[in-house]
């Protein structure tokens, strides 16, 4: 068991998605950053699919209430365990009683903290990723708030071990992921039903544009800023299911990019996708940070996932490895 | 339709292709041809039906007119999939709305109702003639999206047509019965809603620890019974 001790707003418990019930109307919910949550089941020999926490807002503190190993993955964040320094992307046990407190970070948006065994909230429709707008999963449906006590699941014999190592993050590690211009975040995407219905020079004003991503982004999306993309004709769409990384272009002409809480439906013209392979990079990105989009193939965008599976497996392997010695 | 129809002597022959779109490498949107009706919609439930048991799709999102498919894994031949998806469009027969009947008790006006004024008004309607109205209709489920176990209802009689608020009610409660444009539906969540409210319903419309979490699902028939007026 954890006790939450501080936990300013919006961090919730999330895993990979609640994946087959959008015909319900369900969102997926999950992970922003689903490599950074893998990565952090990965060191500590969890499935990848575990539940942990994913912290937006800063400090945060926790108390553990018995000995448990933990990571803590995604942003670039300085942490402290009972004082002393806990490096990002790295895995350590925290004894009984231990406080961690994760500081706001230097890089990045989101924090991810793991815990031998994963969390143990129970399963809903499949997942333990909190729906807020549901009311449901998680911890009673809701973010994370002081006094909140949190299980945590038991650990099988073969995971337990050595617990004092990291990995290089994902965006060191895979090559050629890093972008030239490190103050443009480079998302790849493809376009998507509704693009060819842009004229050339707004097609051509959607790749140009460096995007910033607004104030008022959150988990459910993010609206960017930065250009206007109107149709010469207005064109109207029937209510359809989207999937996160959809970039729909709604009549006032600034794209909302939909993310992990967005609504199953949408009915606005869709610009482009977010390839899967820079999701997780995406929902890192801070509100006020810039992004630009790169256009990429089916064939390029499949492809491109290989090098984060790579990432993940490696990973693994040489968890287990330090974990036995 | 019969070639033999003067308006549309070439219909069977040339009859249009969905039109089929990836949104990124794990979904794929296929529209329907055409206008809305309800022919058409149940040839989406009907293929929705089908690709649901087709490998390698983890699930069929009905929305109107239109199905996206959800994929496990990047399809390997997308070209091969358009034209499978292509051909059984022109093959599937369109489903009936034969979904069960579901009956749901209202409280038409009063405090949870709290738009019924407004959309008398704007349809120079009674308030008693708008419940009469949204109650004698027989409405049919499209589909089930936007919230969990929100049902899209087709089948508001036009006379009650009323637009969006352009400014949300801010927290309307669940279970509120309400109008949007040409459709009319059940708030499932309490929160802010742009629909407006003529009544309210203690319906249980989603339960997400039931493993068949929505109340209506596509092609369900859905009846508004008067429990009670409060004007």
């Amino acid at each position: 068991m954890i006790e939450i001790l501080a936990s300013p707003a919006f961090n919730t418990i999330q895993d990979l998605g609640r994946h087959g019930a959008r015909r319900f109307g369900v969102s997926t919910s999950g992970a922003m950053d689903p490599v950074a949550l893998a990565a952090g089941n990965a060191l500590l020999g969890n499935d990848d699919g575990a539940a942990g926490i994913e912290i937006q807002t800063f400090p945060f503190r926790l108390r553990f209430a018995a000995g448990t190993a933990f990571a803590l993955t995604g942003a670039d964040q300085e942490s402290t365990l009972a004082g002393s320094t806990v490096r990002p992307w790295w895995c350590a046990w925290a004894n009984a009683g231990d406080i961690l407190t994760i500081a706001a970070p230097r890089r990045g948006a989101r924090v991810y903290a793991t815990f031998g065994g994963g969390i143990d909230v129970p399963r809903v429709l499949g997942s333990r990723s909190t729906h807020l707008r549901g009311g449901f999963g998680g911890l009673e449906g809701r973010t994370l708030q002081a006094g909140d006590v949190v299980p945590i699941g038991s650990v099988p014999r073969s995971t337990n071990g050595r617990f004092d190592f990291g990995v290089a993050p994902p965006d060191v590690a895979i090559a050629g992921v890093a972008p030239a211009d490190a103050r443009v975040l480079r998302i790849r995407v493809m376009r998507a039903g509704e693009y060819d219905l842009f004229s050339e020079a707004m097609q051509a004003k959607f790749w140009s544009t460096q995007w910033k991503i607004s104030a008022r982004s959150d988990r459910g999306g993010y609206r960017l800023t930065g250009g206007k993309l109107t149709l010469d004709a207005p064109v109207e769409m029937r209510s359809h299911g989207v999937v996160a990384g959809v970039v729909q272009v709604p009549p006032a002409g600034e794209p909302i990019i939909q993310m992990s809480d967005a609504n199953t439906a949408g009915g606005y013209p869709k610009m482009a996708a977010v390839i899967q392979a820079d999701l997780w990079r995406l929902g890192q990105a801070a509100p006020g940070s810039l992004i630009a989009f790169s256009e990429v193939s089916y064939e390029n965008a499949v492809a491109a996932m290989a090098p984060v599976n790579d990432y993940l497996a490696k990973l693994r392997a040489t968890a287990d490895l330090y974990r036995a010695l | 339709m019969s070639i033999n129809q003067p308006n549309a002597p070439f219909v069977g022959t040339i009859e249009k292709s969905p039109k089929i779109s990836l949104i990124g490498t794990l979904a794929m949107l296929v529209e329907a041809p055409g206008e809305f009706d309800l022919v058409q919609q149940g040839r989406i439930w009907a293929l929705a039906d089908a690709v649901s048991a087709w490998p390698n799709v983890q699930e069929a999102v009905i929305g109107v007119t239109n199905v996206m498919l959800v994929f496990e894994q990047p399809p390997a031949d997308i070209g091969m999939l358009n034209a499978s998806i292509v051909e059984l469009w022109h093959r599937v027969p369109s489903r009936e709305a034969d979904g069960k009947l579901i009956e749901i008790p209202v409280v038409y006006g009063g405090e949870l109702g709290f738009d019924l004024p407004a959309v008398a008004k704007r349809a120079s309607l009674s308030e008693r003639d708008v419940i009469r109205i949204h109650s004698e209709g027989e409405y049919t489920v499209c589909a089930v999206a936007s919230s969990p176990g929100f049902g899209y209802l087709h089948g508001l009689d036009p006379r009650i047509h009323m637009p969006r608020k352009s400014v949300p009610s801010l927290n309307m409660r669940a279970g509120s019965v309400t109008i949007g444009g040409m459709q009319t539906g059940v708030a499932v969540l309490t929160s802010p809603n742009g629909w407006n409210s003529i009544g309210w319903a203690s319906v249980a419309m989603f339960d997400p620890k039931s493993e068949q979490p929505s109340l209506m699902l596509p092609g369900d028939r859905v009846k508004f019974r008067i429990d009670r007026i409060e004007l």
